[in-house]
C-alpha cells in the first residue's frame, strides 16, 4: 500500500462537449473548449508550477507561477486563467519562463521560514515542491527584510491550525470556504504587503462563523493550515480508501495511516457522493475509535442492577445463545428478535435478519429506519413502486427549483448542503417548507424565495394546497400525467385535491402560513423549470409521515418532476447505511429488495439458499416488541449498533419494555443508554475495523474498507455468524465479500452487485443487475418500477397531538451541524466544543412570557415525562413552536416524545409533542435518578477474564 | 392507553387514511394492510376487540377487522416449535 496522491488538474474540467485541438510543448492535445491551457497540459501529463490553482477551485491566477508563452501572442499569460483555442501552440518551459519563476519564487521564500525540516507539512508542502520545480536556488533578497515570521498562531479550532508566519496569501483557503463550502467565513484582510487571512472578522476560527468542514486545510498548499494530528503524528506513509460512517451521504475519504494508527482523513476527489468535499463529522470527528470509553471485551451480568463482569468472547456468545433458547422454549418462539442498525454494514445488517429469520426462526427483526425513514419506503412503493430516492446527488446541477421539505441540509447533510449552496448561488430557486428559520433560509449569497413556516403537524395541509394550486389553475403537465400515470388514479386525486377543503386559504387556517405563500411556491414548483424535492425526517416523523411522502409525489408526478436530471424525490437519510439497512431486509415484513415475506416465491428462494423453513407472517416492529414485552410476552433481544433507550420515543416506555425482557444483548462501541438493561455486551467495530459496504441516499453502494483490525478482536459481522453458530444455523462466509454474492443472488436489483465491481467503479446505485450493469443514477426515467405512476389520495388529519392549556407549545426536534444522532461517537470527539449540550431553542415572546432568558435552565414537560436543559432565545423558531436537539443522554428529549405514530409505519411522531416550558432550578427527578441508574449500571467487576 | 387500546387506534388511524378511498375501496385496503403488516398475535387481537370492544372501532377499521375474521383468524406461529 502507498499513498494515494490524487492528480491536480489545476483546474475544473470543462463540461463543454466542443473540442479544441491545440499543440503543447511539441505534442498535439484534444481537450473540451474551456479548458484551462494548465488543465490540458496536465492531461498529458505535464504540470505547468503552480501555487495558487488547484482544480476543485476555480482558476484565480495570482501566484504568476503557471505563466507559459504562446506563439503569436504577446506576454506570459497565466495557464491557469487562458483557455484553449484552436491551434495555438503553447510552451510551458523557456529560459524566459524559467527566469521569471524563480523571480516568483525569490519573492515567495524571501518571507517564509526556512524550518523546512522539522516542518509538519515537511514532504506534503507545494511551496517547497515548486521550490524544486523552479530551480530555485539562491534568494537575493535575503531573509532580513520586512516579514511575517512574528505572526501568531491561531490554535484555536481543536482539529487544525492556522499559522500565518508560513502564508503566502494565494487565497486557495478563502476560495475554497466560498466556492466548496459556501460558508465565507474567510477573507483577506488588508491590503499589499498587510494582507493576511481573516475568519470572521479577524477572529479567532474557533470563535468565526468557520464550519470547520477543512476544505481551507485541504486546499492550502503549505503548513499554515494543517490538521493537529499531522502535527502531532507527522506524514502519512499509506492510505485506503473508504467511506465515512455518518450521515447518508456517504463521503469517500483516504484514511491517510502510519501503521495501524489514523493521521487524517482527506476526502477523496473521485468519491462520486462527495467530489472531494468533506464535514467537521466526516473529515475530523473519528477520534471516537480510540476513546478511552471503548468497551474491548465481551461482558455478561446476571442482572441489570449487578456490575459488568469481562468475560470470553466463548463465554459471551454461548451465554447469548443458551438465553434465547431457553426463552424461546418457555416462552414461544417469538419471544425474541433482533434489531439491525443504520450505522452497520450492507453485509451485517443482511446477517442479523438472516439470523433472526432462519436462526430465531420469526420475522421480529427491525431497524432504526423505523423512526426515520419507514414512511419512505410505504409512500414511495404505494406511488413509484419502490422505496428510494429517485436521482443522484450530481443531478441537483441541472436543478432550476429546490424544494426542501422538513430536513436542514446544512447541518445534517452538510456535504451535500454545500452542493446544494453551489446550485443556488448560480442561480437555482429555493423553498423551504420547515416550522424553523433553518440556515438556507438566508445564508451568504443563498436566500429562499418562498419560506413556509408551517405549525408542526400541518406538512399534508400544505403540500395539498400547493397541489389544489397546479391543480385548479392548470398548471399539470397532462402530456407526463397521460404518458407515464395511471390515468384513474390521477383523476380521482385531482377531483379530490381540488375541492376548496384542499385550497390555500384552508392550509392557511391549518398551517399558519399565508395562502398566498403557499400559492405563490406552487406556482414556482409548477412553473419554474426543473424543480427537485429533497426531504427529511421533518416529513416522515409524523402521524402522516406516510400520507406526506405521498404528498410529495403526487406533486412530482403531477408536474412531470420526475424521470430525468434535475428533478425528482429525494429522501434525504440520517444515518450513513439507512438506504441499505431498508434495502437489507430488516424490516419484519420484507426480505431483501423489499418483498414481502408472504410471498411464496421470494420466500422459497431464501428457504432454498438457508436451508430453512421460514416464517410467512409479519414480525414485531420495534415499538410493538416494546409493548410485547410490557405485556410480558417479548423477552430477549439483539441489538446491533442501535441505542433505542436515546434514540426512540417515549424513553419510558422504552426502558419499562426493556426491564421487562429477560436477555438484552447490546454490541456497539460503548456502554450506551440501552446497555443499562443489557445483560450480554458484545463490544462492536468501528468503520475503520472492517470491510463492508453502505448504501447512501442515492442508492450508491461504496466500499467500506478495514485500515485497522478490529480492537475488540472480531468484526460486527463476525460476531453474528458466531451467535448464528451457536443456535445452530450454520454461517460460513470467509469474508463480507462473499455475503454481497449471497445478497446479489437473492436480490434482483443488487444482482450485478459484487466487491470486484465496486472496487473496480468505485461504485454503483442500484438497481444494478444484467439489465443496468454499472448502476442506475436516475430512476423512473422511462416507466415506473410499479409501471404507471400511481396517484393516492392524501386526506389531511390533524394530529391527535396538539397544544392544550396545560402544554401550550409544540416541540419539534432535530439536528446540529457537529453532533450525530444520539451523539455516540460525536460525543467522544471534541466536537463537544461546539455543542456540549441540548438547548431548548424559544421564540422570544414566548421565552418573555415565562421569564426566561438565554441560557436560563428550563424545565420541558409534556405528558409523557420532563426534563430540565437551557434555552437559547432565538427567533429562528415561531412563536408558540420550540426546537430542540437530542445528542446528549442526560437531557433525553425523547422523554419528552409521546407514543404518537404514523399510520402505516408507526415511525414516532418525533416532530409533534405539545409541552409546556417553565424556569427550573436543576435537574428533574428522573434526570437524577436516571444519572444514578446509569453510573450504577455501568459498574465493570475489576478482575478480567482468564 | 393499554396495549389493545393501542391497537385500536392504530386500526382507526388506517382507516383515517383510507377513508378517502370510499367505503368499497377503504374495507379492503384496511384489511389488506393490518394482513400485510401486522403481526398474527396483534390481528387475533383486534379480531378480539370486535366481541369485546368494538365500539371503539370506526366504522371503516371495523368492517375490515370483521373482514379478518370472515376470513379466518391469522395462524399463531407464537405456539410454532423452536428450530
Amino acid at each position: 500500500m502507498a499513498l494515494i496522491k490524487e492528480i491536480d488538474y489545476g483546474t475544473p474540467a470543462s463540461a463543454s462537449s466542443d473540442v479544441v485541438t491545440l499543440t503543447i510543448d511539441g505534442q498535439q492535445v484534444t481537450v473540451p473548449a474551456g479548458t484551462s491551457i494548465m488543465h490540458a497540459a496536465m492531461q498529458m501529463g505535464t504540470q505547468i508550477p503552480k501555487l495558487c490553482a488547484t482544480d476543485s477551485l476555480n482558476s484565480f491566477g495570482s501566484c504568476r507561477l503557471c505563466l507559459v508563452e504562446i506563439e503569436g501572442r504577446p506576454g506570459t499569460p497565466a495557464s491557469c486563467t487562458t483557455p484553449v483555442a484552436p491551434g495555438i501552440t503553447v510552451r510551458t518551459q523557456t529560459p524566459r519562463l524559467a527566469q521569471l519563476r524563480r523571480g516568483v519564487m525569490e519573492l515567495y521564500i524571501s518571507d517564509h521560514p526556512l524550518d523546512c525540516l522539522t516542518c509538519a507539512a515537511n514532504g506534503d508542502c507545494e511551496l517547497q515542491d515548486m521550490a524544486g520545480a523552479v530551480g530555485l536556488r539562491e534568494v537575493r533578497y535575503g531573509y532580513g527584510g520586512a516579514n511575517h515570521f512574528a505572526a501568531a498562531k491561531d490554535v484555536s479550532n481543536p482539529y487544525f491550525q492556522f499559522d500565518p508566519a508560513k502564508c503566502i496569501v494565494c487565497s486557495r483557503c478563502v476560495r475554497a470556504c466560498e466556492e466548496v463550502q459556501g460558508t465565507f467565513a474567510l477573507t483577506i484582510d488588508g491590503r499589499g504587503f498587510a494582507s493576511k487571512v481573516a475568519a470572521g472578522a479577524a477572529e479567532p476560527f474557533f470563535e468565526s462563523e468557520c464550519v470547520s468542514c477543512g476544505a481551507c486545510v485541504q486546499a492550502c498548499p503549505t503548513a499554515t493550515l494543517i490538521e493537529k494530528s499531522v502535527v502531532a503524528t507527522g506524514q502519512p506513509e499509506h492510505s485506503i480508501v473508504t467511506t465515512c460512517a455518518y450521515c447518508g451521504v456517504g463521503c469517500t475519504f483516504k484514511a491517510e495511516m502510519r501503521g495501524e494508527e489514523v493521521v487524517r482523513m482527506v476526502p477523496w476527489k473521485d468519491g462520486r457522493a462527495n467530489h472531494g468535499h468533506s464535514c467537521v463529522k466526516g473529515r475530523f470527528a473519528w477520534g471516537y475509535a480510540m476513546h478511552r470509553e471503548r468497551i474491548l471485551t465481551p461482558m455478561v451480568r446476571e442482572k441489570t442492577t449487578d456490575p459488568w463482569r469481562v468475560t470470553t468472547w466463548q463465554e459471551a456468545i454461548g451465554r447469548v445463545a443458551d438465553e434465547f433458547r431457553r426463552i424461546q422454549r418457555q416462552y414461544g418462539r417469538d419471544a425474541i428478535g433482533g434489531i439491525t442498525s443504520s450505522r452497520c454494514t450492507n453485509e451485517e445488517t443482511y446477517l442479523v435478519q438472516k439470523l433472526v429469520r432462519a436462526g430465531f426462526g420469526n420475522n421480529n427483526v427491525d431497524t432504526c429506519a423505523r423512526v426515520c425513514h419507514s414512511p419512505t419506503g410505504y409512500g414511495l412503493n404505494a406511488t413509484f413502486g419502490t422505496s428510494a430516492g429517485t436521482q443522484d446527488f450530481d443531478s441537483i446541477e441541472d436543478t432550476d427549483v429546490v424544494m426542501i421539505v422538513g430536513a436542514n441540509p446544512t447541518d445534517a447533510h452538510p456535504v451535500f448542503g454545500s452542493r446544494m449552496k453551489r446550485r443556488l448561488r448560480a442561480g437555482a430557486r429555493l423553498i423551504v417548507i420547515d416550522p424553523r428559520r433553518i440556515d438556507l433560509v438566508r445564508s451568504p449569497h443563498v436566500e429562499a424565495q418562498y419560506h413556509l413556516p408551517l405549525r408542526p403537524g400541518s406538512n399534508v395541509a400544505v403540500l395539498n394546497a400547493m397541489a389544489h394550486v397546479i391543480v385548479t389553475e392548470g398548471l399539470v403537465n397532462e402530456a407526463f400525467v397521460r404518458e407515464r400515470c395511471d390515468l384513474a388514479s390521477f383523476g380521482a386525486w385531482a377531483e379530490f385535491i381540488a375541492e376548496p377543503r384542499n385550497g390555500p386559504a384552508e392550509a392557511e387556517k391549518a398551517s399558519g402560513v399565508p395562502a398566498q405563500t403557499i400559492i405563490d411556491a406552487a406556482r414556482l414548483y409548477a412553473t419554474g423549470g426543473n424543480a427537485a424535492i429533497y426531504y427529511g425526517l421533518g416529513v416522515t416523523e409524523h402521524s402522516q409521515g406516510t400520507t406526506t411522502v405521498m404528498a410529495i409525489a403526487n406533486l412530482a408526478m403531477a408536474t412531470g418532476n420526475i424521470g430525468r436530471r434535475g428533478v425528482g424525490v429525494n429522501p434525504l437519510r440520517g444515518q450513513n447505511n439507512v438506504q441499505g439497512s431498508c434495502d437489507m431486509g430488516s424490516f419484519p415484513h420484507e426480505f431483501t429488495g423489499y418483498r414481502h415475506v408472504g410471498d411464496d416465491a421470494v420466500r422459497a428462494s431464501f428457504e432454498a439458499a438457508w436451508g430453512r423453513t421460514l416464517e410467512q407472517e409479519p414480525g414485531l416492529r420495534i415499538p410493538n416488541m416494546l409493548d410485547e414485552a410490557v405485556g410480558g410476552r417479548f423477552k430477549g433481544l439483539y441489538v446491533q449498533g442501535e441505542d433505542i433507550l436515546q434514540s426512540d420515543p417515549d424513553t419510558h416506555h422504552v426502558a419499562a419494555g426493556l426491564a421487562a425482557m429477560e436477555c438484552v444483548v447490546v454490541q456497539d462501541l460503548f456502554l450506551n443508554e440501552t446497555a443499562n438493561y443489557a445483560h450480554v455486551f458484545l463490544p462492536g467495530s468501528t468503520f475503520l475495523e472492517r470491510d463492508g459496504t453502505f448504501t447512501n441516499a442515492e442508492r450508491r453502494i461504496q466500499r467500506i474498507r478495514r485500515v485497522m483490525a478490529p480492537r475488540a478482536g472480531m468484526a460486527d459481522w463476525e460476531v453474528t455468524i458466531e451467535i448464528a453458530r451457536a443456535m445452530g444455523l450454520a454461517m460460513d462466509y470467509r469474508d463480507p465479500s462473499e455475503i454481497m454474492d449471497e445478497i446479489a443472488r437473492l436480490t434482483p436489483t443488487f444482482a450485478g452487485v459484487s466487491f470486484a465491481k465496486l472496487d473496480a467503479l468505485g461504485s454503483v446505485q442500484w438497481p444494478c443487475n444484467e439489465t443496468v450493469p454499472e448502476g442506475t443514477p436516475i430512476m423512473h426515467t422511462e416507466r415506473f418500477v410499479r409501471g404507471a405512476g400511481q396517484f393516492m389520495l392524501t386526506e389531511y388529519q390533524p394530529t391527535d397531538e396538539r397544544s392544550t392549556r396545560r402544554f401550550p407549545l409544540l416541540l419539534t426536534t432535530g439536528r446540529i451541524l457537529s453532533q450525530y444522532n444520539v451523539g455516540a461517537q460525536t460525543r467522544r470527539t471534541n466536537n463537544v466544543l461546539w455543542h456540549e449540550e441540548d438547548r431548548l431553542e424559544i421564540h422570544p415572546a414566548d421565552a418573555e412570557a415565562r421569564g426566561v432568558r438565554s441560557g436560563d435552565w428550563v424545565r420541558l414537560s409534556s405528558r409523557a415525562g420532563e426534563t430540565t436543559l437551557r434555552a437559547q432565545v432565538t427567533d429562528r423558531v415561531a412563536p408558540g413552536v420550540v426546537y430542540t436537539t437530542f445528542h446528549h443522554p442526560m437531557t433525553q428529549a425523547n422523554v419528552v416524545t409521546t407514543e404518537f405514530s404514523d399510520w402505516a409505519t408507526n415511525c414516532p411522531e418525533y416532530k409533534v409533542t405539545a409541552v409546556q416550558v417553565t424556569p427550573s432550578n436543576g435537574p428533574t427527578e428522573w434526570q437524577t435518578r436516571y444519572e444514578e441508574q446509569a453510573r450504577q449500571s455501568r459498574r465493570i467487576l475489576a478482575e478480567a477474564a482468564d | 392507553m393499554s396495549h389493545d387500546e393501542k391497537l385500536d387506534y392504530m386500526a382507526n388511524q388506517i382507516g383515517k387514511f383510507f377513508a378517502a378511498q370510499g367505503e368499497e375501496r377503504a374495507v379492503p385496503a384496511i384489511a389488506e394492510h393490518l394482513r400485510k403488516f401486522w403481526t398474527p398475535r396483534m390481528r387475533a387481537t383486534i379480531v378480539a376487540r370486535l366481541q369485546s370492544d368494538a365500539a371503539r372501532l370506526d366504522p371503516l377499521p371495523r368492517r375490515a377487522v370483521e373482514r379478518l375474521a370472515a376470513q379466518g383468524a391469522a395462524p399463531d406461529s407464537a405456539t410454532a416449535a423452536v428450530p
